[in-house]
């Protein structure tokens, strides 16, 4: 299925909500529950849900919800998680991607880091809100809106789900997540009791955002 | 391929001698980073000098080059630690510590789990690669290669092989 048909699926608004709700979850999600939060009965939650699977939205696991096995168990009910591709569409058509994999290729054999942190800090800069977000959930809705997907620790610390620059960090992890750390660094720069610094977890953002810069170590 | 595991060899060019200040925030790292890999899932070995903790006082490949060898259960579990880790950090910081290198620096590939791999045997891997580039006899997370792939290109190598084995393969489905 090409990327604009995809996308497209999303503009059924129960999809859209099954959707949501799937992908924002850090476990998988059985049909029951998404049908509930869709607000939407379990049949027809199923339908649009495997539709999703269909377009690479979303993708499947099997597990006993029970947790038990062997006979008598039942069968393993479906379950749902958001797909690890990237969909995009860009009209007219544009390939940013290509030309971001090259520039990094090329910073990476010239050993740039140092150029681009600074780069990256000064972008950071540009983009701070005014006003400065006040506390950690303010700090929170600011990271939501570059993609990043935060969520709070037990602790307060502020663990990012997204990557925004997910396929480039793979490629050039230290390059790419220096850089990342450095635009954060620079968007979080003036707000007070807030710092970022790397605490890289399997699956996660490279990057925490961590309450009081004084109070670290 | 459970009868595999991945080697990971890796050299760096210090800018400054070990106990130079300018390295003391490297150094300091060392033993935790260290630690997270002996504790990490899938860690298998590393070298070690003996009676050391580390590897810092070989010096195979040139008095100012450092090295870095393991061995893992696979490629995830290298990658996590890798990438994945406080050795991040460490990575981060690199530009500070160590001399860019124009050649490969970095080298992968696969072992019978079990060996215990020589340092002359992984430099040999990297001189492949920095001279063939990558393949599955030494390659880099950017062009990974599997335990079966490398079988397989182990296979071709030796004499009389390679087109026998072909057939044998297509003759076995699933």
């Amino acid at each position: 299925m090409e990327d604009i048909e995809a996308i497209a699926l999303l503009q059924d608004p129960v999809r859209r909500r099954l959707y949501e709700y799937v992908a924002a979850r850090d476990h998988e999600i059985g049909r029951n529950e998404a049908a509930e939060a869709a607000g939407v009965g379990r049949t027809l939650a199923a339908f649009h849900l495997d539709k999703l699977v269909a377009a690479g939205l979303l993708e499947t696991a099997s597990r006993r919800l029970t947790g038990r096995s062997g006979p008598g168990a039942g069968r393993p009910a479906k379950l749902y998680r958001r797909s690890g591709a990237e969909r995009g569409v860009s009209l007219p058509a544009r390939d940013y991607r290509t030309a971001a994999g090259l520039l990094a290729e090329a910073a990476e054999t010239a050993g740039l880091d140092d150029e681009l942190r600074a780069a990256a800090r000064r972008r950071g800069r540009a983009l701070r809100a005014e006003p400065p977000p006040a506390g950690m959930e303010e700090v929170a809705a600011l990271l939501a809106e570059r993609g990043y997907e935060p969520r709070p620790d037990e602790d307060g610390t502020l663990r990012m789900r997204n990557c925004p620059f997910h396929a480039l960090s793979e490629r050039f992890p230290p390059l790419v997540c220096g850089m990342n750390l450095a635009l954060l660094e620079g968007l979080l720069e003036d707000v007070p009791d807030v710092g970022v610094r790397m605490d890289p977890r399997p699956g996660h953002c490279c990057t925490v955002a961590v309450p009081s810069k004084n109070n670290q170590d | 391929m459970s009868g595999s595991h991945l080697a990971q060899f890796n050299v760096a060019t210090l800018r400054f001698p070990l106990d130079d200040p300018r390295l003391a925030e490297f150094v300091a790292r060392l033993d935790p980073v260290n630690a997270a890999a002996d504790g990490a899932p899938g860690f298998v070995w590393r070298l070690t000098e003996e009676g050391r903790p580390d590897a810092t006082g070989l010096r195979p490949l040139g008095d100012d080059v450092i090295i870095n060898f393991s061995v893992w259960e696979d490629r995830e579990a290298l990658w996590d630690f890798a990438y994945r880790s406080g050795h991040l950090e460490l990575l981060r910081r690199r530009r500070e510590w160590f001399q860019r290198h124009a050649e490969a620096h970095s080298v992968l590939w696969w072992i019978p789990a079990g060996h215990v791999p020589t340092v002359e045997e992984a430099a040999e891997r990297l001189a492949l690669l920095r001279a063939e580039g990558p393949s599955p006899r030494a390659f880099t997370f950017n062009s990974a290669y599997t335990a079966e792939e490398a079988a397989e290109a182990e296979r071709s190598r030796e004499p009389g092989a390679g087109a026998a084995g072909e057939p044998e393969k297509i003759a076995q489905p699933g």
